[in-house]
């Protein structure tokens, strides 16, 4: 049907398409977890309630690039993960104490929730700062030097403050009253944590990096580039304009600041695709050296031109279910 | 290649594997228990059953998650410890996991929310609904990774092009010999140790002075389903090995510890089997069996390890955890005949049977994993049946970083078991201060299920 090409480009972009969902939506729920208030039980309680619903299927993303990763590139594969082979076991380790932290913490003898709440919190920090790590590292073309270490930390960190800003924007559309005043001033200084981290990356990449600074800002690229951080910076100035005017009366436009910062997340990824294509593993290996044989991943894809409209299909019925204010987390 | 590197990547990947099997174990039966409490519930409308599913959803959804999270770090192990794995027999295992991904996981993360917490945001029968295709998910997700489980035992449907496996034929692939033998056999599996954990608790339940209807009706439900699904267990069993015996009659010989290829062999009761020597100690066994069993025939000829010296398995971990296996497996039917005898003839299990059941609850586990010992070990040096060897396969990073996170894995799966166990006797006994049915519930359970007259009602005023 395709010839190998082909396959490789279609295999990235459904790739890609899953990654940018996984940093959206665990995202979200990750930053949740990072805010997590240790003092306030009722607060904790009303948070873990937003994603209790989401969480597993928002994590099914990150599984399913990891996934076709290994189907489609399998060589890239176990290079990326063997260059980044103990913070892969610190990401692991994080999501899997956060996983469980969700259920233990509503389970487990009362007087163990606030260790589990703990949990739960430094897990899902370690989890994002882990991810910016490797980020960072992936972007360096895993370099083993001081540069490289160093922005793969600041990278961390801005992963770290993304994931914040997005949480905190999906609880003050998830929530309300004290709760909700409390997400917007999260809110309002995570955006600036994410603005400086954006723009600290976007100019440290291309000057330590010559084949990104060339992509860029190389005479016509420029040209057709310049737009997008212009629209990443000028959404950063929306949605902190939206968050000085929240609370509004009648919970006007609580969901304006989550929806820009979903928009700021693809902008930003969709940047970082744009210096790296078609490597997968930045100056060592393109898509079309990695790809794996053409019989088999077009096995897949007729799988996944099958599957994955119905999985976005019963992903949204899920979110229709749980539209709205949350309510109490409650097994019924 | 660091042979350090090999043995902590194979110890690594063991932990893992084992840990993470404990929970699906459970999960993939224990779905389908949770089908059948909702739709005995819609059928009667008998709060009963919604007791039953409440308290059992809520510990499904615990396992449940300790499944995704340790499954998640599967997905890593092969990039990360075994790249010649991806790298050799990749388009074979690739589709297979990625429609395990497609089909399965995201249908049962997909439904799992509304399973859980949706019953007030959708109607009775839309939650029944997302209750079936959660079991449903996790039945296929089965069947995925136990093809390629299968087909790395038993491999077919492919081609060697340079080195690189290429699929011929995808529906031999999938249905490859050991796969149909190896999925009842691991389904069944996982029934008995649902049906085990949920007759422990429910009797840990009594036990604790629990009087109300629904642990007595799942400790019943949970004994009548075992009675007859650990006989039928020890059938596939019987058929699996069979099977096995034609593809890979080294693993038999392991199993059966059968040194020199002879006749009228005896089935071993124990043995001390010794590798150096190739001999066993201590034989005790009854003369014949073996050959009667696999042979079907008391004079029937197996061929020995001798056959397959440097080819074969360790022979002392197969031999062992097959005898537990089987040991463990007899015992499960012992105690739900007995106990289910004790349910028809006076209606109630005695407390010196229920001590036992309580201390069965987790014998599903220790079988299950013993059996996949047998297979996993009985497959070795190969990682692919003659196909790839999990020496070729292995990673060549330092031993050190192996080390670092095999220990960290290790403590982190020793404190998750702990906590997962503690928490499940945690929750029987919450449930054993909750009250008995209420007349709102009978009220609810008529709102939601339509049903008029409720069968138990009289037994609640």
């Amino acid at each position: 049907m395709f010839d190998a090409n082909t396959l490789a480009i279609i295999f990235i972009a459904l790739m890609g398409l899953s990654v940018i969902l996984y940093a959206v939506l665990d995202g979200y729920d990750l930053g949740v977890g990072i805010l997590l208030p240790l003092e306030h039980d009722q607060h904790s309680d009303r948070m873990v309630a937003s994603i209790g619903p989401f969480w597993d299927a928002n994590e099914t993303w990150l599984v399913l690039a990891v996934g076709l990763l290994l189907i489609a590139f399998p060589s890239a594969h176990s290079l990326i993960l063997r260059e980044l082979y103990l913070p892969t076991a610190i990401l692991l380790i994080s999501l899997v104490l956060r996983g469980v932290a969700f259920d233990f913490r509503a389970k487990a003898p009362f007087s163990h929730k606030p260790t589990w709440n703990r949990v739960f919190k430094i897990g899902s920090l370690l989890a994002a700062l882990s991810q910016g790590y490797m980020l960072g590292m992936y972007v360096m073309g895993f370099e083993e030097s001081w540069a490289a270490v160093g922005f793969s930390l600041l990278s961390a960190l801005g992963v770290a403050a993304a994931y914040t800003f997005i949480g905190a924007c999906w609880l003050i559309m998830k929530t309300e009253g004290v709760l909700q005043k409390r997400a917007v001033g999260w809110a309002k200084k995570a955006v600036g944590l994410c603005i400086v981290g954006t723009f600290a990356v976007s100019v440290v990449n291309p000057w330590i990096n010559p084949t990104v600074y060339g992509r860029w800002l190389s005479w016509p690229n420029v040209l057709y580039l310049a737009p997008l951080p212009i629209l990443c910076m000028l959404l950063f100035a929306f949605n902190y304009r939206a968050l000085s005017k929240l609370p509004a009366s009648g919970d006007r436009g609580c969901w304006i600041p989550f929806v820009s910062a979903v928009a700021i997340f693809l902008l930003c990824f969709f940047g970082l695709a744009v210096s790296f294509f078609p490597y997968i593993v930045p100056g060592q290996l393109t898509i079309w050296d990695a790809a794996a044989a053409p019989e088999s991943l077009t096995i897949i894809l007729w799988g996944a031109i099958v599957v994955v409209p119905i999985i976005l299909c019963y992903t949204a019925f899920a979110y229709r279910v749980f539209w709205g204010k949350v309510d109490e987390l409650k097994y019924y | 290649m660091v042979e350090e590197t090999l043995m902590l990547s194979r110890l690594q990947f063991a932990a893992n594997v084992s840990f993470h099997i404990l929970f699906p174990t459970i999960s993939i039966a224990l779905s389908w228990f949770l089908v059948a409490f909702k739709v005995r519930f819609n059928q009667t409308g008998d709060p009963v059953w919604m007791r039953a599913y409440r308290f059992w959803v809520k510990i499904f959804a615990l396992t449940f998650a300790l499944g995704v999270v340790s499954g998640i770090t599967m997905s890593f192990q092969f990039g990360t410890n075994w790249p010649g794995f991806m790298e050799t027999v990749g388009n074979i295992a690739g589709p297979l996991l990625g429609y395990e991904v497609l089909t399965a996981f995201f249908l049962e993360a997909g439904f799992l929310g509304i399973m859980l917490f949706g019953m007030n945001r959708v109607s009775n029968r839309v939650h029944t609904a997302a209750t079936i295709i959660v079991a449903v998910g996790t039945a296929l997700s089965a069947f995925w990774i136990l093809a390629l489980n299968s087909w790395m035992q038993t491999p077919q449907g492919f081609e060697m092009r340079d080195g690189v496996a290429h699929a011929t034929n995808w529906f031999e692939i999938i249905f490859n010999p050991s796969f149909p033998y190896r999925l009842i056999h691991m389904v069944l599996a996982s029934a008995l140790t649902a049906t085990f954990l949920i007759a422990g608790i429910s009797a840990y339940r009594l036990l604790k002075g629990d009087d109300k209807r629904a642990p007595k009706l799942t400790l019943k439900v949970a004994l009548f389903v075992a009675a007859v699904l650990a006989p039928t267990q020890a059938l596939v069993g019987d058929f699996h090995g069979l099977n096995t015996l034609e593809n890979q009659p080294q693993k038999i010989a392991a199993m059966e510890g059968i040194w020199e290829t002879e006749s009228r062999v005896p089935l071993l009761l124990f043995a001390i089997p010794d590798e150096t020597s190739r001999e066993n100690h201590f034989e005790i066994g009854i003369p014949g069996l073996a050959s009667l069993i696999l042979k079907h025939d008391i004079n029937g000829e197996l061929q020995g390890l001798s056959e397959f010296e440097g080819n074969h398995p360790p022979v002392a971990p197969v031999f062992y955890a097959f005898r537990i296996m089987v040991g463990i497996g007899m015992l499960m039917m012992a105690i739900a005949w007995f106990g289910s005898f004790q349910l028809m003839r006076k209606g109630q299990v005695s407390a010196l049977t229920l001590k036992a059941i309580v201390a069965m609850s987790f014998s599903g586990w220790i079988a299950t994993l013993a059996g996949w010992y047998v297979t996993e070990i009985g497959r070795q040096p190969w990682l692919v049946s003659g196909v790839l060897t999990a020496q070729q396969a292995a990673t060549d990073i330092a031993p050190a970083n192996v080390a670092i996170s095999l220990v960290m894995y290790c403590v982190l799966y020793l404190v998750l078991l702990g906590a997962y166990l503690h928490t499940l006797f945690v929750m029987a006994r919450r449930a054993v201060e909750i009250e008995e049915i209420k007349p709102e519930e009978i009220a609810d359970a008529r709102s939601r299920t339509g049903q008029n007259t409720i069968k138990g009602e009289a037994r609640y005023v």
